[in-house]
């Protein structure tokens, strides 16, 4: 355990200060590839036929290498953690949008049919039925895409030390310090399982509505991509 | 509705040149197999389905001239399965109507507890979630939701078609109770004739191809079927079925064969030349039967008696049930009784027979246009 704690100085930062910088590069990008599928995802319950292009094209995205990524970002953003999250954000596409298709198709028939005969419009319809019902779904979602992304943040040690937890496992090798790739991993798999235990508990608040002690249809739906080791990439 | 038609752009006709005269205050009901366009042209009165044809006027207002929303949220809607919303509680479910409609909040959720007692749901009910309730249970949530904004007018879209045939039959009793206090006008939708026939005060049937076959009162569609697609459909009872709509107040009853257990010889002799006499006890109330040469000697509720099946009330039960009971009494015979359960006297298969005969002259004796009238008055009598 000798020195497990003992941040090497070129990072520039304290343990805390790596676990905040992570959860950042990390959560951030999922809020933001969040509020784009959102709307994607209306557009392909509205338009059916949109869907599997945008699936298809959400699919390529996650297939191309963040590496490959950096390299054309780097000319714009510079080796910043921007240069970062960009892919993060597009890869969690491949996850959100599908949950949230899936959700919001999960509403049944005769609710729909009930709601636009009391008279609600397509707006407070999909506001006050539709997105609520797809809550699990979403939750679902959004637990595989934070996991994946917490999981794919080490990659930024590339680019000039915009890796938070993942520079550990680059300077356990430029100073042969094998337990600071440890602290790196195990720290990287705490958070992701707190974050998960974080979205767990707040789907349970959301949705008081549920049978509980079942898992419901959609969420194992969505539950598709599993999340990838860190440094695939 | 004046010549509506639906026609699909892939060239589906849903709904052939409808024209319907709906009755206030009354229960109508759209009736045929699956694919003749009941359901269709219940939307069509929501404007969840435009019409391609043909106009629709609601109290003389065409349904056009409305703004949609509006429309909508002064007609209730009641579907197969509820379709409630499972994400809300059973009192905001019943509450949505009004909050939207700009009630507080409060009186909303008074007004929706106020409707699940209406409904025969426990308040205690309110709080829980539709996934707690059981499919009857959510479909009276389904009845009070549409009621909940007062809408003059109430779509009913095959609303108990998914429940069981008790729970169904509850819900039919509840809604004909509901509807003599509330009066609203109806549209009912059922593949069930059975159905159409206990709730409907006016039945349309329909064909495949979305054309009337027949608009009557049950009782007339039972006696004068329009053709033979509603006389198939009606089903092969249609006789006994519609002697659910002759009342049985006017049957002849005879207390002749009717004994008290502690009946003297005399009483006993009196009775005499009847096959078989019906015992009653102290209080009038019905014992079973027994043979004359049975009794005499000792006290006739020593005797082994015979059952006396169901009896009926006249006046209360059609001529079906007063039927119903002396087929299924061993003498033959039916029971009487008031409404506290004492024997008023006693009618044979015999003397029910001939007032069917009266019952069928007298509807359609009058000849022309008559016979719908008739019908249409003789007052709905539980079977």
């Amino acid at each position: 355990m000798n020195g497990f704690f003992d941040i090497p100085s070129d990072l520039d930062n304290t343990y805390a200060g790596l676990i905040g910088l992570h959860l950042r590069e990390a959560l951030l990008p999922v809020l933001a590839g969040l509020l784009a599928a959102l709307p994607l995802a209306q557009l392909c319950v509205r338009f059916r036929w949109l869907y599997p292009p945008v699936l298809g094209v959400t699919t390529v995205f996650y297939a191309i290498p963040s590496l490959a990524v950096f390299v054309v970002l780097i000319d714009y953003t510079g080796q910043t953690e921007l240069t970062v999250m960009i892919p993060l954000a597009v890869y969690s596409l491949v996850v959100l949008v599908p949950a949230i298709v899936d959700g919001v198709r999960s509403v049944p028939e005769e609710t729909l049919a009930a709601s636009t005969a009391m008279g609600f419009g397509p707006v407070r319809r999909y506001l006050q039925v539709q997105l609520p019902i797809a809550v699990p779904a979403i939750l679902a979602g959004l637990r595989v895409a934070v996991a994946s992304s917490i999981s794919l943040v080490s990659v930024g040690a590339l680019i000039g030390n915009q890796g938070a937890l993942g520079n550990l496992l680059a300077d356990a090798q430029k100073y042969g310090r094998p337990e600071l790739a440890v602290n790196s991993v195990l720290t990287t798999a705490v958070l992701a399982v707190l974050c998960d235990a974080v979205l767990v508990l707040v789907r349970n608040l959301l949705t008081p509505w549920m049978p509980r002690g079942r898992r419901p249809r959609a969420e194992e739906a969505a539950a598709r991509p599993e999340p990838q080791e860190a440094g695939v990439r | 509705m004046d010549s509506v038609t639906k026609r699909y752009p892939d060239g589906t006709v849903a709904v052939d040149r409808l024209s319907l005269e709906i009755p206030d205050r009354s229960i109508t009901v759209l009736v045929g197999p699956s694919g003749c366009g009941k359901t269709t042209t219940l939307r069509m009165i929501n404007r969840m389905v435009e019409p391609t044809e043909g106009t629709i006027l609601l109290d003389g207002a065409d349904l056009q001239q409305q703004p949609v929303t509006t429309l909508r949220r002064s007609m209730g809607y009641v579907i197969q399965n509820a379709g409630l919303f499972q994400h809300r509680t059973i009192l905001d479910n019943i509450a949505t109507v009004p909050r939207m409609t700009g009630w507080g909040k409060h009186k909303s959720r008074a007004r929706a507890a106020e409707l699940m007692e209406r409904v025969g749901l426990d308040a205690s009910l309110g709080k829980r979630y539709p996934y707690q309730l059981s499919g009857g249970q959510q479909q009276r949530v389904g009845v009070a939701r549409a009621l909940a904004a007062d809408p003059p007018v109430l779509l009913m879209d095959e609303p108990f078609s998914a429940v069981d045939p008790v729970v169904r039959k509850g819900l039919q009793d509840e809604l004909l109770r509901i509807q003599d206090e509330l009066g609203k006008t109806i549209v009912f939708v059922t593949h069930d004739i059975d159905e159409a026939i206990k709730l409907g005060t006016m039945v349309a049937v329909m064909r495949t191809g979305g054309r009337l076959a027949q608009f009557a009162p049950p009782a007339e569609l039972l006696s004068d079927p329009a053709d033979a697609f509603v006389e198939d459909f009606l089903g092969a009872d249609r006789g006994i079925r519609r002697l659910s709509f002759f009342p049985s107040a006017a049957l002849e009853l005879t207390r002749g064969p009717v004994v008290r257990a502690d009946a003297t010889a005399e009483q006993l002799a009196a009775a005499d030349g009847a096959a078989h006499l019906l015992v009653t006890d102290a209080d009038d109330r019905p014992l079973g039967w027994a043979e004359p040469g049975d009794l005499g000697a000792g006290r006739p509720a020593d005797r082994r008696l015979l059952p006396y099946g169901r009896p009926f009330v006249p006046g209360t039960d059609s001529l079906r049930a007063a039927l119903d009971c002396a087929v299924l009494s061993p003498t033959g015979w039916a029971v009487a009784v008031d409404s506290d359960g004492r024997v008023t006297g006693v009618v044979s298969q015999q003397t029910i027979g001939e007032a069917i005969r009266t019952a069928h002259g007298t509807a359609a004796g009058t000849g022309g246009s008559a016979p719908a009238e008739d019908a249409a008055d003789v007052t709905k009598v539980a079977p």
